[in-house]
Formats: structure tokens, C-alpha cells, sequence
């Protein structure tokens, strides 16, 4: 790897964390004790599964209990789970406190475990005989900070033992130090006494310092410890493990044992009972148990969110059964009460499509219901989705058992639902997350949606739609360019004679352009649909027999008025000469201005960049935006409205982030570039060197035409351009390039949820990698700034000023205000050689495929600012498209967003159609 | 003569300088010979209570010269490497014929035959040295699969049953002259745990410790062997022997077992092998892929750098070790991957925490 050069105040080698749950734990669960003292190894086994079904990445399995055969309920149990892959997919982690029992445990795992555990606590002979042992049962193992004088309790005492126990370790018996994991013990806090006040940090203080003492190895703890004295109290007892857990990982521990579902979101604890728990977990001040107890009471009774399931839903009928499972997104019983219904159906003559044409119909409508009345989001949505999804394919071979027998009957089945909608993501673009959960909505009401995907030609659009006679055709595209091919394939569909009606969506669209742009194009039913939450209104409307006349029209009204408006509009909105324009440029004193020389010209590549390190500044409030929940980050999580779904939808964002930077489901690469450059005119030359006689390649800029009047000291008429220093200045000036992406391995993985129905997960972890995307670029601008071109070496903000801009210089990306020009991505790629340097890839709309990416140039000039260019006249792309050797016309295909005139000839008034 | 050390030293070097030839099949071969009931017991068992006919691993003992014969093909071919006829040496497989009395002798003649075959070969060809790999091979029975569906929970075999099997059947290898042990068509990654963990027990306790090749058998186009495990759980399971290669071997023809030899290649940060079948059994079960084919395959893994060690495995002949030993000269081997030090565990499935 490239990425050598660290950052100064790079975090601790935190790679990540993984939480390890407790449920298959006899000493930590008292259900799984009960089932396994029953010899009810089924229901055990009911808990292993959910346990992997809801995210864990590594099961702990304990039978250490008195009244057990310990070694031969371990060898039981593993034996069972061996025999079911979806639990056995996983690694475990065989915890005893015996030797013979994890012996015997070891004899059982085909994979690779973790022996949790062993130490020094009989010395050094059996220590060594049985890590020898572990290794040649080929596991990894938990060492306890415990010697033959005890279990360590100060941070110097811990910090001894596990550095003795990694030399004789590592030194002895060649054990790879990637496989120790360090348990340095965690021990209860706020109990009175005061030799326990410093507990906390005495773990946390040793994580540090055995991550930075023992390369390689990992740092656990039994988390819940630590809260042992707040014994009944939830509440208190969840803040202070997210407490703990938030300064311990900070610290370097990278494993810990804890529920889930006992666990606080750190930003979610009310800031007094946090201050009071800081000022414990941190042993901050003398009175800290003290004040602590004084709130805590306050925080016990019924205050915590209900986490334990109410299960009394399950004695109702299947029917509202069904129907609480979808409203409440829940899949643990789905196959079962699906069944049931199937049954009951068939007992009474029925067939398997009653059950979904009944019941879960019945329960989708309420779910949809709830939604359209702001009582559900739309992560809760997807959730029920995933259910529905989930008992459809329950039934699927049901059905098609069905159809072959009545087609052996000469029978012809005839599907009822609301209407056949296809959707797809349009040529030159790949952006589809917004697309997938209007897909889903739709399918959670009763439409059948055949999704294309991305990238997907017009001809290929138009085939499949008369194939499968499509009621309505959605198209969804992000980037500018795409808003040109909606427009094609609006004409196309004209052209071709379609009758069905057209929904337009995606970040770029919007109800003008559709009115503007699109509708003139095709004589049917053309409808902007602005979120997910409306399609199924507008679907509904255009499907209905009664209202589709009315609704069509109503639109075609509308978007005229629009059109109108938008003409008026235009007018008003002069625009000045490009001359004048250029006359009014940015004024900046070049002379006396030294730009500073980039540490590292040339190409630096990063090919494995670490996921865990971008997702400390993930920029949140987006991610929200694009669940269509309103509000900023963190205080989304709290909104009274809103809130219960965040933190939910936050919840699982965080576990899944935990499992894709563990299981590395995706790769992030990055390469970045300086040359020396300067302006010519709105052009920036890239020279070779720094001779700077040999020009590399010649950027391309577009500048601001909106009306200013010079004289008034009225703001500049701004081009990139302006911000690098001109040629006949003689200032040395540079600029950077930079193209990041985090999404490869995006697509194997989402398929891989889809095909378990899941699309809740699927959208969930696209979300996720286009944030991590954009993190990504925002850390690596960081470093370009402190390091890489190091204009602000000593730079220090917080990641709210970070996300708020803050700083010297832009990263602006072609296609977006500031460079609106999407071919300049072409020059980019060749001048940092992307496809190989980063394995991205541009398609014929210069999407980036994999979409998780972002790239981009750098100026460093203190002045520089965020701005758009706007509306440009004609004479602006003429000029624009000769600097660039393009003709106009092609100049303004791709600059179409942003003309300030008609390039075509005024629809002709349209014709009056019926839909 | 050379002493084991100096061929295991010409064995690292020669590693280093091309891709190394694995022989054929042993199996197919025997199948030619036609040998009936009588010619599997020779005179020693004449008298034997059960039926041996197919236990080929008794021509060791019985037909020594017809075992001697095959292996001088294979070399002949072109072969570095010939594997023991002593896939079925355990007390556990032997059981089914009654001669769990035997195995140590089986191991340590098959061992000694080869040796016999590879000193005569390295005594033509110095600059060419032949090895000794001692196969062992799965047994008939899986530590981590019931053979009862209604009880997924119980196991035919233990953990220790098969490691005292595998101890007993590496010391004759290891007596008989192999130079290194060859743990393969492994079905159930336990078992093969098992058979590493003897094989560390015995170097341990003899004091030398020989190179091992560990090569498993992905079972059908799912692309897991058959205890469900995928390509980089396996290696992540096994990596801890810190083997002189990992690969697979049977069950797919090359064609179809690219993809996850390829996967290994990508993974493991050693030697890689693979010895696929002649292709896929036609409707009769025969292997008809012919060897031009087998060794065009091979030819492009080797090229494209997957692999260090290459050979056949059932339906392959001396004619198909023959067009794969030409097929990859001169072609550079592939250098081992490397690979960031993290925690690589598995389950059925592979999970990594980064160090």
C-alpha cells in the first residue's frame, strides 16, 4: 500500500469494533441458561440464529454453569450449530472458564474460533501448553490480564501482564500476534468505594498503551461489568456503557462483549445524566458517584424506550398477526404465520395468492395508511416491505405449484394487482438508491415493479415496456446529463406511439424541468414525482379509471402554467455578454501572493484505504435526507417527530457500518495529483514541470453571466479559472486532482441482500457507501491541505466545522455548480489515469461507475469560494465549445441544464390525448 | 542418493524457478490393469476374511511392481512430484476391509515405492529432481457432518479418533521416504484439522518437520467443499499449519474450478496447487477430456499466475501429465500473496479484523 504517510493526529490504529453478544452465553443469559438446563437445544439453537439473523458477526457460546456437563452441552451445541449454515456461518467464540471444556469445543469447529480464554493465572507452563494447544487447533484466543499474583487491576499491573504474555507468546511459541486479543479486565465503577473509582480509566488508559506497545494484537472486555452497581436501573446502566465503550474504542479496544440491546446511542443520553456519567467513567471529580446517584432515579422508572419485545401479539389470530408483523417490520415469525394463513386458505378451498391478496394486502394497505398520514417513515416502510418480500417468497412455490397444475388444466391465470409499473435508471447514469425505494414503496402497494437497473439504453427501456405491457414507465437518473436522456426518451416514446403514462424522479429532476423539458416531448401523461412518498398517490391516480382523465389534465394544466411562468421567468433574466462578463472577473492581487509548492507532486495513489478511519466523518444529515426524514444530525435523533424512526434507522446504520469495515465488504481506493498551473484566459494551463514550458493538458472553466454592474461594486462574474494565478503574473501557482471511491464490492454485497429479499438492508448499505464516499473525499481533502499540498499544516476542526466548510480551498466536481460541465471529468481521468489508479470507471453519461465515488479539482487559493456558474448565453458555449474543440451543438447537449436560451423551436400546442 | 534434506532444499529452489508438475491419476491407472479379487490379495492374503478387490492401496503390499509401473509413467510424463498410493491409509478407511491391522505397512511401502520410482528418475535427470509427496486422504467418514439427518448432532468419527488414525498413517509416510506430506480431496475441513494437528504432534516429537501440501475438493459448482466452508474460510481455517501450499483438487474438471482456485491465488499467502479432474464424468461416469485441453487450462492458470503446482487428479493419465508438465515450461511461477497482518477467522464463511 501507498497510503504510508500518516496523518499527525491520526487516531489510535482503531480499525474497528465488533460487539460479541452474550445471548448464547449461559452466564450471561438467563433464557439461554433456562433453555439449555431444559435440554431444549432447538429453542437454543432459535437463539444462535437470531442472534447471526440480526447482525452478529461472531457467536460467544459458555455453558459454564454448575449444574451443567459443561464439556458435553459445549460439544452439543456445536455439533447442532455445525449442522445449520445459517448460524455456522459465522465464527465462534468458545468461552469457558475450563480448559477442558474449550478443549473440547475446539474438536468440534470446522472454521476458524476464538478461545475466550486463557492466562498467566497458573503460570507460565500450562499458559504456554495450552496457547501451543490453541494454535495448533488452529484458533485465535482471548488472554486475560491475570497472573499468579491475580487479575489485574491498576493500569500499570495490566499493561505487565499482557506485554509478558505477548513475549512469551510471540517469542516462545511463534503464536501470530494478529490472533491474541488482550482482556485487561473491566471492573465495576461508582460502588462506594474509592479504590474503584479509577476502574474505568485504568482499562481505558491500558487499551492505549498495549495497542501502541504490542503491534498487532486486539483489546477486548466484558462490557456490562463496568455498570454493575447500577443493578436494575437500565437507563443508567445503558449510558454508561456507551460512555465506556465510547472512550475505550477511541482508546484502541476493538472487541467487546455486550447486548446490543443494552446499549445506549451515545449521542442520544440526555447531556445531564452523559455529564455525570463522563465525570465517572472518567473519574473526573471526587462527588461523581454521588451526583451521579442523585439523577439516576430520575432516569429509572419506565423512562427507557420499551427494548424487551412484547410478545402478547402473538396470540391474536394469524390474520392480525400478519398484519402486526408488517406494520412493525418484524421476520422472525413471517414464514411460520404465512404458513399457517396458506393452510387455513387451502382448508377452506382457497389458493396460496388469497393469502397475499388477503391478509398481507390487508396489512400492507394499513402500512400504507400509517404512511401516507406521517404516522410511518420510510425506513419503517422498507422494513414492512422486507416482510411482505419475505412471505411472497414463502409462497412463491405454492404458487407455482398452482399455476402448473391449472396450466395442465388449460387454465390462465390472471394476477390482480394494481398495475404493472418499469422502472429504470436511465443511460450514462448508475445512481439508483432513490429509484429502489420508490420501487419498494410501489411494491408495498399492491404495484408490480420490474426494476431494469442502471445504465439502461432507451431502445432497451422501450422493448421491455412493450414486452411486459407496462401500465406506467418510471425513469430516475442524479446526474445533469441524465435529465437529456429522460427528454430522448420522452421523444422516443412519441415517436414510437406509447400511450402509458411517464413518472419522472432523481436528485437532478425537478417539476419545471419535467414541465419544461420532458412533458412538451410526449403527448401522454408526463408526471414529476418528488419523493418515494408521492409515487403511490400518483400511481394510484393514473392507474384509477376514474381519475386518471382528471389527474392527467390536471397535471397537463399545471405544467403549462409552469412552462409560462418559466418563460416569463427567462426573460426577466438577462444575461450579460461574455465579454463583459470576462471584464468583470474575480480581482485578486496576484502580485505579493506566493502560492505554496504541493509537498508531493505527481500521483498519489492509495489502493486499501482504511474504511474504519472514514467513518469518523461521515457527514450524517444526508443520509437522513435520503430515508426522506427532515432534520439535521445529531438533532434528528431526538426530534419529536421523527426520532424513534432516526435513532432506529441510525441504530442499524451503525451496527451494519460495524460488520462492512470488519468483513471489508467493500474497498475504498483513492488517487490524488498536483501539477503546476496557471490561467490563461478561463482556461487553466497543467504544465509538466515546473519549467513549466511544456503544457500536460488545458482545463476548461465556464464563467458566471448574471447581470452585475462593475461600477456598483457589485460582486464579480466568477470562473474557476480566476482563482489561479494567470500566466503573465509569473506566480508559480498549482492545482490538484483528486478522484476517491468506496464502492467496490458495493454491488456483489446489495445483490446479495436483495436475493434475501432484504431491501431494507440493500438500500441501507448503498446509503451508507455513498456517505462513506463522500467521507472519504472530505478526509482525503483534509490531508491534501495538512500534508499533501500542506497549505494549512497545522489545520485543526472539529467535524462539524469540517462538514460546515471551514477551511482554505474547494474541491469542486465537474457536473456540479461550480464546473457544471460533465466532459471535463474526461481530462480528469486521463490526467490521473482513474480507471487504473482508483478502478473507476466513467459510462457514456460520465457517470462514475462504481457510484460511490466522488472526484474532483483542488484550489488552494485563500480566496476561493463555492459558487455557480448559473445560466450561460450563446455566445459563452460557442466559445466554450471551441476552447474545447467540440461543436456547439454537442456543447449544449451537454450543457443543456444550464443555457440561458432555447436550443430547440417551441413545442407545437399539444394535442389533446385520453391516457 | 540424496539425503531428505538436500531434496527438500532443491525442492524450495525449484519452487522459487518454475511451476512445479504434480502426477496424475493413480486410480485410473490401477483400472487398466484389470486386477481381480485374487490379484488384489497376492499370496499374503489369500486367506483374508472379507472381500478386497478396489482397495488399492493393498497393491502396495500385493502388486508392487504393477504401483512401481504407474508411478515410472507419471515420471516418464514429467511428473516433480509423485503422490503415495496411500489415499485410503487410515484404520478408519481400511476398516470397511477388515485390514486396520496393515495401515502402518501400507504407508511405509507406498512411501518406499515412490521413493524407489523418484531416486531412479533423479539419478537420470540430476538437474530435474523428483519428490515424494505421502498422500493422505479424507477417510470415509466427516467429524462435522452427521450421517443421520434425523440427528444432525450426532458424528460417525471424533476429532481424536481421526487424529490417531492420521498419526499412525503419517509415521509410515514419513519412515517409507516421503519428503513431504500431502493432506488432500479434503470434503470436511475438520477432518483435515485433525489430520494437521497429528502431523504437528509427530514433527514435534521427531524433531524434523517436512513440508506439507494441503488441497481441498470443492464439491459441486456452489463452490463450497462439501462441510459448506468457501474458498478463504477453508484457507482461513487451515492457514495455522503454515503450509508449503494450499489448492484444490477433484470433484470439478479445470474449467469449471478456476474461479476458486483463482480466489485462493488471492488469498493465500503461500504456494498454491491444483490437480483438477480430466473434466466432468460423461453419462457412463468415464473422464474423456482429452489431455490437450486439460493442459490448455492449466497452461493459462500457471500464465495468468494463480497457481505454483499443477497436475491431474481422476481420469488424468501420463499423456495429460505429460501435455501439462510442457504445457507450463518456462512459464514464471506465481509469487504468494501478500497479505495485511488482521485476526482472519471463519465460520462457514470468512471474517477478518484488521490488526
Amino acid at each position: 500500500m501507498s497510503d504510508t504517510s500518516a496523518a499527525e493526529d491520526a487516531a489510535p490504529a482503531v480499525a474497528t469494533f465488533i460487539n460479541i453478544g452474550e445471548r448464547t452465553n449461559v452466564t450471561g443469559s438467563a433464557k439461554f441458561k433456562k433453555l439449555i438446563l431444559a435440554g431444549d437445544f432447538e429453542a437454543a439453537l432459535q437463539v444462535a440464529r437470531q442472534q447471526v439473523e440480526s447482525g452478529a458477526q461472531i457467536i460467544d457460546i459458555n455453558m459454564d454453569e454448575a449444574m451443567l456437563d459443561s464439556e458435553a452441552s459445549m460439544v452439543k451445541f456445536l455439533n447442532l450449530i455445525a449442522a445449520e449454515p445459517d448460524i455456522s456461518r459465522v465464527p465462534v467464540m468458545i468461552d469457558s472458564s475450563k480448559w477442558t471444556v474449550i478443549e473440547a469445543g475446539l474438536k468440534c469447529v470446522q472454521g476458524k474460533p476464538i478461545v475466550n480464554s486463557i492466562s498467566l493465572k497458573e503460570g507460565e507452563e500450562p499458559f504456554l501448553a495450552q496457547a501451543r494447544k490453541v494454535r495448533r487447533y488452529g484458533a485465535a484466543v482471548v488472554v486475560m490480564a491475570f497472573d499468579e499474583k491475580g487479575q489485574a487491576d491498576t493500569e500499570d499491573r495490566k499493561v505487565e501482564i499482557c506485554a509478558r504474555s505477548y513475549k512469551l507468546l510471540t517469542e516462545q511459541i511463534g503464536f501470530p500476534a494478529e490472533d491474541i486479543i488482550f482482556d485487561p479486565n473491566i471492573f465495576a465503577v461508582a460502588t462506594g468505594i474509592e479504590e474503584h473509582n479509577n476502574y474505568a480509566m485504568d482499562f481505558i488508559n491500558a487499551t492505549r498503551r498495549i495497542r501502541a506497545l504490542l503491534p498487532h494484537v486486539h483489546v477486548s472486555g466484558g462490557v456490562s461489568n463496568v455498570s454493575f452497581s447500577f443493578r436494575g436501573n437500565e437507563q443508567v446502566r445503558e449510558a454508561i456503557h456507551s460512555v465506556f465503550l465510547y472512550y475505550a474504542i477511541k482508546a484502541g479496544m476493538d472487541m467487546g462483549i455486550v447486548n446490543a440491546g443494552q446499549l445506549a446511542v451515545y449521542e442520544d443520553i440526555p447531556a445531564e445524566l452523559k455529564e455525570r456519567v463522563e465525570d465517572v467513567i472518567l473519574n473526573r471529580r471526587n462527588d461523581a458517584t454521588d451526583r451521579l446517584l442523585e439523577v439516576a432515579e430520575k432516569y429509572k422508572a419506565g423512562a427507557g424506550p420499551q427494548r424487551v419485545a412484547d410478545m402478547k401479539w402473538r396470540n391474536a389470530d394469524v390474520n392480525a398477526r400478519l398484519s402486526h408483523a408488517l406494520v412493525n417490520g418484524i421476520t422472525d415469525f413471517i414464514d411460520l404465520d404465512t404458513e399457517e394463513a396458506r393452510a387455513a386458505a387451502q382448508a377452506k378451498g382457497g389458493r396460496p395468492l388469497d393469502v397475499i391478496e388477503g391478509p398481507l394486502m390487508d396489512g400492507m394497505n394499513v402500512v400504507g395508511d400509517l404512511f401516507g398520514a406521517g404516522k410511518m417513515f420510510l425506513p419503517q416502510v422498507v422494513k414492512s416491505a422486507r416482510v411482505m418480500k419475505k412471505a411472497v417468497a414463502y409462497l412463491i412455490p405454492f404458487i407455482e405449484e398452482e399455476k402448473a397444475r391449472n396450466a395442465a388444466k388449460g387454465i390462465v391465470d390472471a394476477s390482480q394487482n394494481n398495475g404493472r409499473i418499469l422502472m429504470a435508471t436511465v443511460k450514462g447514469d448508475v445512481h439508483d438508491i432513490g429509484k429502489n425505494i420508490v420501487g419498494v414503496v410501489l411494491q408495498c402497494n399492491n404495484y408490480e415493479v420490474i426494476d431494469m437497473g442502471v445504465m439502461v439504453p432507451c431502445a432497451k427501456i422501450l422493448e421491455k415496456a412493450r414486452e411486459v405491457k407496462a401500465d406506467i414507465i418510471g425513469l430516475s437518473g442524479l446526474i445533469t446529463p441524465s435529465l437529456e436522456e429522460m427528454a430522448y426518451v420522452a421523444k422516443e416514446m412519441e415517436r414510437e406511439g406509447f400511450n402509458v403514462p411517464l413518472l419522472i424522479g432523481g436528485a437532478t429532476t425537478s417539476k419545471v424541468h419535467t414541465a419544461v423539458k420532458i412533458a412538451p416531448g410526449y403527448s401522454n401523461a408526463t408526471v414529476y414525482v418528488p419523493d418515494a412518498s408521492r409515487a403511490v398517490g400518483v400511481a394510484s391516480n393514473l392507474m384509477s379509471l376514474q381519475l386518471r382523465e382528471n389527474f392527467a389534465n390536471g397535471i397537463k394544466a399545471d405544467y403549462a402554467k409552469m412552462r409560462e411562468a418559466h418563460a416569463r421567468s427567462q426573460q426577466a433574466k438577462k444575461r450579460q455578454t461574455l465579454v463583459a462578463a470576462r471584464a468583470n472577473r474575480a480581482k485578486i492581487a496576484w502580485s505579493g501572493y506566493a502560492p505554496e509548492k504541493p509537498r508531493t507532486m505527481g500521483l498519489t495513489i492509495f489502493d486499501d484505504y482504511d474504511l474504519a478511519e472514514l467513518t469518523r466523518t461521515i457527514d450524517w444529515t444526508p443520509f437522513f435526507r435520503t430515508w426522506e426524514l427532515a432534520g439535521n444530525y445529531p438533532a434528528i435523533l431526538n426530534d419529536s417527530v421523527v426520532g424513534t424512526t432516526a435513532r432506529s434507522l441510525y441504530n442499524d446504520a451503525q451496527g451494519m457500518l460495524q460488520r462492512l469495515v470488519g468483513e471489508q465488504w467493500l474497498k475504498a481506493r483513492a488517487v490524488v495529483g498536483f501539477w503546476p498551473a496557471n490561467s490563461v484566459g478561463d482556461d487553466i494551463e497543467l504544465y509538466t514541470d515546473a519549467s513549466r514550458t511544456k503544457v500536460l493538458t488545458t482545463l476548461h472553466t465556464l464563467r458566471q453571466q448574471m447581470m452585475r454592474d462593475p461600477n456598483q461594486n457589485d460582486r464579480p462574474n466568477l470562473a474557476l479559472a480566476d482563482f489561479i494565478a494567470p500566466k503573465e503574473s509569473g506566480v508559480a501557482d498549482y492545482i490538484g486532482a483528486f478522484a476517491v471511491t468506496t464502492g467496490i464490492g458495493v454491488e456483489s454485497k446489495a445483490a446479495e441482500f436483495e436475493r434475501d429479499h432484504d431491501d431494507y438492508n440493500a438500500i441501507l448499505f448503498k446509503a451508507l457507501a455513498d456517505r462513506l464516499a463522500e467521507s472519504f473525499a472530505e478526509r482525503m481533502h483534509q490531508r491534501v491541505r495538512r500534508e499533501f499540498w500542506a497549505y494549512a499544516p497545522d489545520e485543526k476542526l472539529s467535524n462539524e466545522d469540517l462538514i460546515a466548510e471551514k477551511y482554505r480551498g474547494i474541491r469542486p466536481a465537474p457536473g456540479y455548480p461550480a464546473c457544471p460541465d460533465h466532459t471535463e471529468k474526461a481530462t480528469l481521468w486521463q490526467l490521473l489515469d482513474v480507471e487504473k489508479n482508483a478502478g473507476i470507471a466513467l459510462t457514456d453519461g460520465y457517470a462514475m461507475w462504481p457510484a460511490a465515488s466522488v472526484s474532483g479539482f483542488y484550489f488552494g487559493h485563500p480566496d476561493v469560494e463555492y459558487f455557480g456558474v448559473g445560466k450561460i448565453e450563446r455566445d459563452q458555449v460557442e466559445d466554450y465549445a471551441l476552447r474545447k474543440g467540440m461543436t456547439a451543438a454537442e456543447m449544449e447537449r451537454w450543457l443543456a441544464p444550464n443555457l440561458n436560451y432555447d436550443t430547440t423551436p417551441v413545442s407545437a400546442p399539444l394535442k389533446s390525448v385520453p391516457i | 542418493m540424496t539425503t531428505r534434506a538436500q531434496r527438500l532444499a532443491a525442492l524450495k529452489e525449484a519452487l522459487t524457478a518454475r511451476v512445479l508438475v504434480l502426477d496424475g491419476a493413480m486410480g485410473t491407472m490401477i483400472q487398466r490393469h484389470k486386477l481381480d479379487e485374487a490379484a488384489y490379495r497376492g499370496t499374503r492374503f489369500a486367506d483374508h476374511v472379507k472381500d478386497v478387490k478396489g482397495n488399492n492401496d493393498l497393491l502396495n503390499l500385493t502388486q508392487p511392481d504393477v504401483v512401481l509401473g504407474i508411478h515410472r509413467e507419471y515420471l516418464n510424463a514429467g511428473a516433480d512430484i509423485l503422490e503415495t498410493n496411500t489415499f485410503s491409509g487410515t484404520t478408519i478407511a481400511q476398516a470397511d476391509y477388515g485390514l486396520e491391522s496393515i495401515v502402518y505397512d501400507l504407508n511405509f511401502e507406498g512411501a518406499r515405492l515412490a521413493r524407489q520410482a523418484a531416486d531412479e528418475f533423479t539419478a537420470k535427470t540430476p538437474h530435474k529432481p523428483r519428490f515424494v509427496a505421502g498422500a493422505i486422504g479424507p477417510t470415509n467418514r466427516t467429524a462435522s457432518i452427521s450421517p443421520d439427518v434425523n440427528d444432525p448432532g450426532f458424528r460417525n468419527v471424533s476429532f481424536d479418533e481421526l487424529r490417531a488414525a492420521f498419526r499412525q498413517q503419517v509415521e509410515g509416510l514419513v519412515a517409507g521416504g516421503a519428503d513431504l506430506i500431502l493432506v488432500e480431496t479434503i470434503i470436511d475441513t475438520l477432518n483435515a484439522k485433525a489430520a494437521l494437528f497429528a502431523i504437528d504432534e509427530f514433527f514435534e516429537e521427531s524433531g524434523e518437520r517436512l513440508p506439507i501440501m494441503i488441497s481441498g475438493t470443492i464439491t459441486d459448482q456452489s463452490g463450497r467443499i462439501l462441510s459448506g466452508q468457501t474458498t478463504e474460510a477453508f484457507w482461513n481455517s487451515l492457514r495455522h499449519a503454515r503450509p508449503m501450499s494450499i489448492g484444490f483438487n477433484c470433484a470439478l474438471g479445470a474449467a469449471e474450478l478456476r474461479p476458486y482456485v483463482a480466489e485462493l491465488s488471492r488469498v493465500a499467502d503461500t504456494y498454491v496447487s491444483a490437480y483438477p479432474n480430466a473434466g466432468l464424468p460423461n453419462a457412463f461416469g468415464e473422464y474423456d477430456e482429452q489431455p490437450h485441453t486439460t493442459a490448455g487450462h492449466l497452461h493459462s492458470w500457471a500464465k495468468d499466475g494463480l497457481v505454483n503446482i499443477v497436475g491431474g487428479c481422476c481420469g488424468t493419465t501420463p499423456d495429460h501429465i505429460k501435455a501439462i508438465a510442457d504445457s507450463v515450461v518456462g512459464v514464471k511461477p506465481r509469487a504468494p500473496a501478500e497479505q495485511k497482518k488482521a485476526m482472519r477467522l471463519s465460520g462457514l464463511e470468512p471474517f477478518q479484523l484488521a490488526s
